[in-house]
C-alpha cells in the first residue's frame, strides 16, 4: 500500500504521502484527508460536527468551537487540492440533532465550501438526516472506478473499499518514546481513513475491531504526526 | 488552667504539660486562633487536642445528643487514623465522654452516611472529605455547633491546590459556624506569618493581613548530621547510591531502628532490593511508599510501632507526623532537595525532644555531595526554605463553586465575599470570580452558544441554583484535587496458559499496589521491572488493571528512574553555588570531590556565586554547550526546549539536550565555540529574557508538559470528568480529549479561564517558568564563557545523564522522521541501518532545507 518513494522522502517533505488501493493512486494528507488525483475527489471521514454541543446538552461543557475548527481544516485542504468533488464518509454529524445546533456562521461556511463543487454525504450511524439541513447529495455508499466508498468497512477480508467509522490510531514505540496518533490503515487492497473531526479520538489498529478487515496479511499504517505523515514498520505497533 | 483529671493523667504518665500546650489552652479559652510550630516529639498533636478534650469533658456541658464539636484535618489518611489511635488512650484512661471517629475515602459508605446524621463529637478526616460533606444539603445542620477545627501538618498542606480548596472550605465552615476557632499545627518553616494568615478570615482592607497567634515550642536538641564518606569515590552520576549499600547496611546493624528516606518510589524499590541482597544477618527490613497497597502499608506501620523492624525504606508517605517506635537513625539517600525537608525528616529520628536526632546523608553522585554539604550547613544554621506565596488556583475555585451550588442555591455577592476571606483568594477580582461562575454554568466560552444548556439557573430572588439534581451526583463522584498521573492497579497473578494460542490468563490475583499509567504504557508483555520489593514480569493490561507474574530474574530490564519530583530548592541552590565558588570550603568535601573541583578550576573555570558558567566543547563528532544555572531540573528542561528552538534558528543544528538539577547540556552538529568566537552566536542574546515571549508561546502550542498541566486543571475544574457512573474512564481517554480541547481553545478562545489557570500552574509547576525567568534576569551581564577543547570535569555528571533520562516526549516527529528514513534505507540498501555519517549528512541537509 505505501509507496516509499525515496526521492520524495529525501526531499524532507512529509506533508503528503502517496498511497495506492487496488492499483489506484491517492495522496494522503497530513490533515487526515485523502485525495484522488485521477478523479479529482477529496475524501474525509467522521467529521462529527457539533460534538461539543452534543456533550454540552448532556452537561459536559466541551468548547463549542469544534465545528468551526473542523470546517476550517476542511477548507484548508480543499484549497490545497481544489477537488471537483468532496465526499464525506459518514458520521459527519455527531448526532442526529447536530444540524439544528449548528451556528449560522458555520452553515454559511459549509455552503461556501459546497458551492462550485459536488458535495456528497455518505451516511453513517449518527447522521441519516444530514442532507436535508446541510445541502449536498446523500447516499449510503458510492462506487467510483471499481472502488466502493462507504462509512462502515465490511467485517470480512474484502477488497476495493475505502471507509471510515473505526477512527484508526496507532501506538508506536521508538527509542523508548511511546506515541499514539491517528493513522491511515490499509493493506493495498482496502483502506480505512483516520477520523477528520477536531474532537475525535482513535481506536488502536491492533484492536479486535480491525482483525476481520485485514486478516493474516496484516495492516500498514501511515501516522499523522504533528508536522508530517510517516510510515511506521508494523513490528513497532503496540496494543493499548 | 488544666482541670484536675488532666493534671492527674499527665502525672500518671510521668509527663508534665509543656509550655506550648498550656499556651494553646489559653488561646482557646480566649477564642484566639493560633498556630503552633513545634518539632516532632514536642507533643504537638496533644497540644492541638487538649482544648477540645477539656471543653468536652466540662461537667457543666451536656454532651448527650450534642453534635459535631471538633474537626481534625490532616493531609494523610494514615495520619488521621494514627491520631485517632493515640487519642483513644487519653479518652479511655480519663473516662472522658467523648466520641471520636475517623472518616476517609476508605470509610465504608454506610458509616459515612451515619456520620452525617449522627456525628461523633470529634471527627478526624481529610480535606477531600470536608469538601464532600460541605456539598450535601444537610451541611448547615451538621456543622452548626462546630466549635474547633484543628489543621495538622499545615506547612505541607497550605501551599498547594489542596490547601487552596481547604481554605475555601474553612471559609464556608466559618459561615455555617461563626464561633469557629481554628488551630494550626506545623513543623518549622521559614515564614510562619503566611500560615498564621491562612488560619483566619481576611476581612479587612487589602493592605491589612489578619493573623492567628503564633506559639513557638522551644527548640529541641540540635541534630547530629553527618555525610557518609567512603574509601570508594562517589560516582560521577546516577541516583542509585549502590556504592554505599554496604555502609548503609552496617549503620542499620548498629542501630535499633533506622529510617532510610529516599526521594522517589523507584529509588525506594531499588535501595530495598540492594539492602536485601546485602542482608546476611536476615534483619527485618521493610518498604513503604504511596504506590503500595494500603493493607501492605498498614502491616509495615504496625510492625514499626511494635518494634519488630530494624529498618524501613520509605518515601515522603512516611514524612508527616506519624509517630512510631524508637527511630534512632535517619539515613537520607540522595540529596534532600531543601533544608526544611531535611530538618523535618531528621525530626523523625528519636521522638524525644531533648535528645539530639542522628542523621546520615548519603549522596549518590558528586554534585549531590555539594548539595548535601549545603543542606547540612543550612540545617546547622537553622535556615529554612521559604514557601512561595501563591494566589489561589482558579480551577480549584471552580470545583468549590459547584460544590457550594450542590449544597444550596447561592447569592454570587455572598459567595464572593466568603471566598475572598480565604488568604489565597483575598485579592481575587470580582471579574475573575464571575468568569469562574460562568465556567461552572456554561463552560465560560467567548462564544455564547451554551446558555440554553446552563448548569446553573437563576431563581426569582437572584440566587443561582443547580439546573438539575444529577449534576450534584456527578460532582460527588469527581470531587477532590489530588491529581496525579492516572494510576493503574497492579495484580500479581500466576502464569496460567489457556488454549492453543498459549496466552496468559489475565484475571484474579493479589493487589500489589498502583503504578503511574505512563510507566505501564511503555511496557511490552515480557518486560521485567521492580515493584513492591520484587522483580515482576509484565503480563498485560486488562480492564485498566496491569497483571504481573513473579520473575526469577535477579535484575530488572526496565531501569525507569522516576527523576525526582522535587527540584533543588532555590535557597539550597544558592548555597551550593556559594560552596562551589568558595575554594577554601572545599577541604570539608571528600577527597575525590575536592580533586574534581580543582581539576575543573584548572581545565575550565569555577564560576563565582554571581556568575553563570557556560562551556562549549567538541566530543565524538558533536559539539556541546553546557550551562550551570542550578535552578532545578524542571526549569532546566524548559530552558533546554527553548534554547533548542533558538539554536535551530541560528543554524547551530541542535540534536538534543539533557538536564538535571544542576545544569543542562545541549549538543548539535555546528561548532558552537567557533560560532561564538566569530560573533555569529551571541550568548547574551541567546539567553535573553524575551525567550519567554514568542518562543515560549510557539513552543507551548505543542508542549506535552503544558498539555499535561492543562489536563490536570481541566479535571480539577470539572470540565472533564474522571469517573462516570457505570463507565470507568481510563486515564487514556481523558488525556486524548484534553489535548484536543487544549488545541482548540488556544486557537479559538485564548483568554479562556482554564488556559489562564493552566498557565499559572505552569509558572511554578512542571515548567517552573517563574524560576526560569528569575534565572534569566540574574544572568544578564554575568555570563562566563569557556571555550574548551575537551569535556570539562564539571560537565561529566550531566553528560552521563545522556541516554539515561529520556527527554519528556517532545521528540515525536523527529523520531518518526528518522524512522521513516531508516525504512527507506532498508528498502533501498537491503537491510543495513544508516551509518552515523549518513545520518548526520541527512540531518544537516534536512535542517538546511527547513530554513
Amino acid at each position: 500500500m505505501l509507496e516509499l518513494k525515496p526521492e520524495r522522502l529525501d526531499a524532507g517533505d512529509f506533508n503528503e504521502q502517496a498511497l495506492s488501493v487496488c492499483g489506484k493512486s491517492f495522496i494522503a494528507d497530513i490533515s487526515g484527508a485523502l485525495y484522488w488525483p485521477a478523479e479529482s475527489v477529496l475524501m474525509v471521514a467522521d467529521l462529527h460536527l457539533e460534538k461539543g454541543s452534543s456533550f454540552a446538552a448532556r452537561g459536559v461543557m466541551l468548547p463549542p468551537y469544534d465545528t468551526r475548527e473542523t470546517l476550517t481544516r476542511l477548507a484548508a485542504v480543499i484549497d490545497r487540492f481544489g477537488p471537483d468533488t468532496v465526499v464525506c464518509l459518514g458520521d459527519s454529524l455527531h448526532d442526529s440533532n447536530g444540524a439544528s445546533r449548528m451556528s449560522e456562521e458555520d452553515r454559511e461556511t459549509l455552503s461556501i465550501l459546497q458551492a462550485d463543487r459536488e458535495w456528497i454525504w455518505i451516511t453513517g450511524n449518527h447522521d441519516r438526516d444530514v442532507g436535508a439541513a446541510l445541502g449536498g447529495h446523500v447516499v449510503s455508499e458510492l462506487t467510483v472506478e471499481g472502488l466502493t466508498l462507504r462509512h462502515e468497512p465490511r467485517a470480512a477480508p474484502i477488497t476495493h473499499e475505502i471507509a471510515g467509522h473505526l477512527h484508526p490510531a496507532a501506538k508506536v514505540s521508538l527509542h523508548g518514546h511511546t506515541l499514539r496518533r491517528p493513522c491511515f490503515a490499509g493493506n493495498g487492497r482496502r483502506l480505512v481513513l483516520p477520523a477528520f473531526g477536531a474532537f475525535t479520538g482513535g481506536l488502536n489498529v491492533l484492536d479486535a475491531a480491525f482483525m476481520p478487515l485485514f486478516g493474516t496479511g496484516g495492516v500498514s499504517v501511515l501516522l499523522l504526526g504533528q508536522e508530517g505523515l510517516y510510515p511506521v514498520a508494523s513490528r513497532l505497533l503496540r496494543e493499548d | 488552667m488544666l482541670p484536675a483529671p488532666f493534671v492527674r493523667w499527665f502525672a500518671a504518665r510521668g509527663w508534665s504539660p509543656r509550655a506550648h500546650q498550656l499556651a494553646l489552652l489559653d488561646c482557646a479559652a480566649a477564642r484566639q486562633p493560633a498556630l503552633l510550630i513545634a518539632p516532632t516529639g514536642a507533643g504537638k498533636t496533644l497540644a492541638g487536642f487538649l482544648p477540645s478534650l477539656v471543653a468536652l469533658s466540662d461537667p457543666a456541658r451536656s454532651v448527650e445528643g450534642a453534635g459535631l464539636h471538633t474537626l481534625y484535618i490532616s493531609p494523610l489518611k494514615a495520619l488521621a487514623i494514627d491520631i485517632a489511635r493515640n487519642l483513644s488512650a487519653p479518652i479511655s484512661e480519663m473516662g472522658l465522654p467523648v466520641a471520636c471517629e475517623t472518616r476517609t475515602g476508605d470509610t465504608p459508605v454506610s458509616k459515612r452516611q451515619r456520620q452525617r446524621t449522627r456525628p461523633p463529637h470529634m471527627l478526624l478526616t481529610t480535606p477531600e472529605q470536608i469538601a464532600l460533606m460541605l456539598s450535601h444539603r444537610d451541611a448547615g445542620h451538621l456543622f452548626r455547633d462546630l466549635d474547633t477545627v484543628i489543621l495538622d501538618e499545615l506547612h505541607a498542606l497550605a501551599p498547594s491546590k489542596r490547601g487552596d480548596l481547604l481554605s475555601l472550605d474553612l471559609a464556608r465552615l466559618r459561615t455555617l459556624a461563626p464561633r469557629l476557632m481554628s488551630i494550626g499545627l506545623s513543623a518549622t518553616v521559614g515564614r510562619p506569618t503566611e500560615l498564621c494568615a491562612y488560619l483566619v478570615p481576611q476581612l479587612g482592607p487589602d493592605e491589612r493581613v489578619d493573623l492567628a497567634e503564633l506559639v513557638l515550642a522551644g527548640g529541641g536538641a540540635k541534630p547530629k548530621i553527618s555525610i557518609l564518606e567512603l574509601e570508594e569515590p562517589v560516582p560521577w552520576a546516577g541516583h542509585s547510591a549502590r556504592y554505599a549499600i554496604g555502609e548503609i547496611y552496617r549503620a542499620i546493624e548498629r542501630h535499633r531502628l533506622t529510617l532510610v528516606f529516599v526521594n522517589t518510589r523507584m529509588q525506594a524499590e531499588l535501595i530495598f532490593q540492594e539492602l536485601w541482597r546485602a542482608n546476611e544477618e536476615g534483619l527485618p527490613i521493610a518498604l513503604h511508599h504511596g504506590s503500595l497497597d494500603v493493607a501492605q502499608r498498614r502491616k509495615v506501620e504496625a510492625a514499626m510501632a511494635a518494634g519488630r523492624l530494624r529498618a524501613v525504606v520509605a518515601t515522603s508517605t512516611l514524612d508527616l507526623g506519624i509517630d512510631w517506635g524508637d527511630v534512632d537513625l535517619v539515613i537520607h539517600v540522595g540529596a534532600p532537595k531543601g533544608a526544611s525537608r531535611l530538618i523535618q525528616r531528621i525530626g523523625r529520628a528519636n521522638h524525644r525532644l531533648d535528645e539530639p536526632s542522628e542523621a546520615l546523608l548519603v549522596p549518590a553522585n558528586r554534585f549531590e555531595v555539594l548539595e548535601c554539604r549545603a543542606a547540612l550547613e543550612a540545617a546547622e544554621a537553622g535556615e529554612q526554605d521559604v514557601l512561595l506565596s501563591r494566589s489561589g488556583a482558579l480551577d480549584v475555585l471552580a470545583q468549590h463553586v459547584l460544590g457550594m451550588a450542590c449544597q444550596a442555591p447561592f447569592r454570587p455577592d455572598e459567595l464572593f465575599a466568603e471566598v475572598r476571606s480565604a488568604l489565597a483568594y483575598s485579592s481575587l477580582a470580582r471579574r475573575d470570580f464571575d468568569r469562574v461562575v460562568d465556567f461552572v454554568s456554561t463552560g465560560g466560552y467567548a462564544l455564547k452558544t451554551y446558555e440554553r444548556f446552563a448548569r446553573l439557573k437563576a431563581c426569582e430572588d437572584g440566587r443561582l441554583r443547580l439546573a438539575h439534581p444529577s449534576i450534584a451526583r456527578q460532582y460527588r463522584l469527581n470531587a477532590g484535587t489530588i491529581i496525579d498521573s492516572p494510576m493503574i492497579k497492579v495484580r500479581l497473578t500466576r502464569a496460567r496458559r489457556a488454549g492453543p494460542a498459549a496466552t496468559l490468563l489475565l484475571s484474579g490475583g493479589r493487589l500489589l499496589g498502583e503504578v503511574d499509567e505512563s510507566f505501564i504504557e511503555q511496557l511490552t508483555p515480557g518486560d521485567t521491572f521492580v515493584f513492591a520489593g520484587e522483580i515482576l514480569r509484565f503480563a498485560g493490561l486488562k480492564d485498566t488493571e496491569a497483571f504481573v507474574t513473579r520473575s526469577p530474574d535477579r535484575y530488572a530490564m526496565i531501569p525507569s528512574y522516576e527523576g525526582g519530583k522535587f527540584p533543588l530548592s532555590t535557597h539550597l541552590a544558592a548555597r551550593v553555588r556559594a560552596l562551589l565558588a568558595d575554594q577554601s570550603a572545599w577541604r570539608h568535601l571528600p577527597g575525590p570531590v575536592a580533586e574534581w573541583l580543582s581539576l575543573q578550576a584548572e581545565r575550565s573555570a569555577i564560576p563565582t556565586a554571581d556568575e553563570v558558567l557556560i562551556e562549549t566543547f567538541p566530543r565524538a563528532g558533536r559539539h556541546f554547550l553546557v550551562v550551570y544555572p542550578f535552578e532545578g531540573r524542571l526549569a532546566h528542561q524548559t530552558l533546554g526546549m527553548l534554547l533548542t528552538r533558538r539554536l535551530e534558528r541560528r543554524g547551530a543544528h541542535p540534536l538534543g539536550f539533557v538536564a538535571n538539577d544542576y545544569g543542562l547540556s545541549l549538543w548539535g552538529l555546528a561548532d558552537l565555540s567557533e560560532l561564538v568566537a566569530s560573533g555569529k552566536l551571541d550568548l547574551a542574546r541567546l539567553f535573553e529574557e524575551d525567550m519567554l515571549g514568542d518562543d515560549l508561546d510557539a513552543w507551548l502550542a505543542g508542549s506535552t508538559m503544558m498539555k499535561r498541566t492543562f489536563r490536570a486543571a481541566a479535571v480539577i475544574a470539572g470540565l472533564i470528568e474522571r469517573r462516570h457512573p457505570g463507565r470507568e474512564k481510563s486515564g487514556r481517554q481523558i488525556t486524548m480529549s484534553t489535548d484536543l480541547i487544549y488545541d482548540v481553545l488556544r486557537r479559538h478562545d485564548p483568554g479562556h479561564i482554564l488556559l489562564q489557570a493552566a498557565w499559572a500552574d505552569a509558572a511554578t509547576g512542571l515548567l517552573d517558568l517563574t524560576r526560569l525567568g528569575r534565572f534569566l534576569s540574574r544572568l544578564k551581564g554575568r555570563i562566563r564563557h569557556q571555550a574548551l577543547c575537551h569535556v570539562s570535569p564539571l560537565s561529566v555528571p550531566i553528560l552521563l545523564e545522556i541516554g539515561r533520562e529520556p527527554v519528556a516526549g517532545e521528540a515525536g516527529d523527529r523520531l518518526l522522521e528518522a524512522h521513516a528514513l531508516d525504512l527507506v534505507a532498508e528498502a533501498l540498501e537491503g537491510s543495513e541501518p544508516q551509518s552515523e555519517g549518513k545520518r548526520n549528512a541527512r540531518a544537516q541537509a534536512r535542517a538546511t532545507r527547513r530554513r
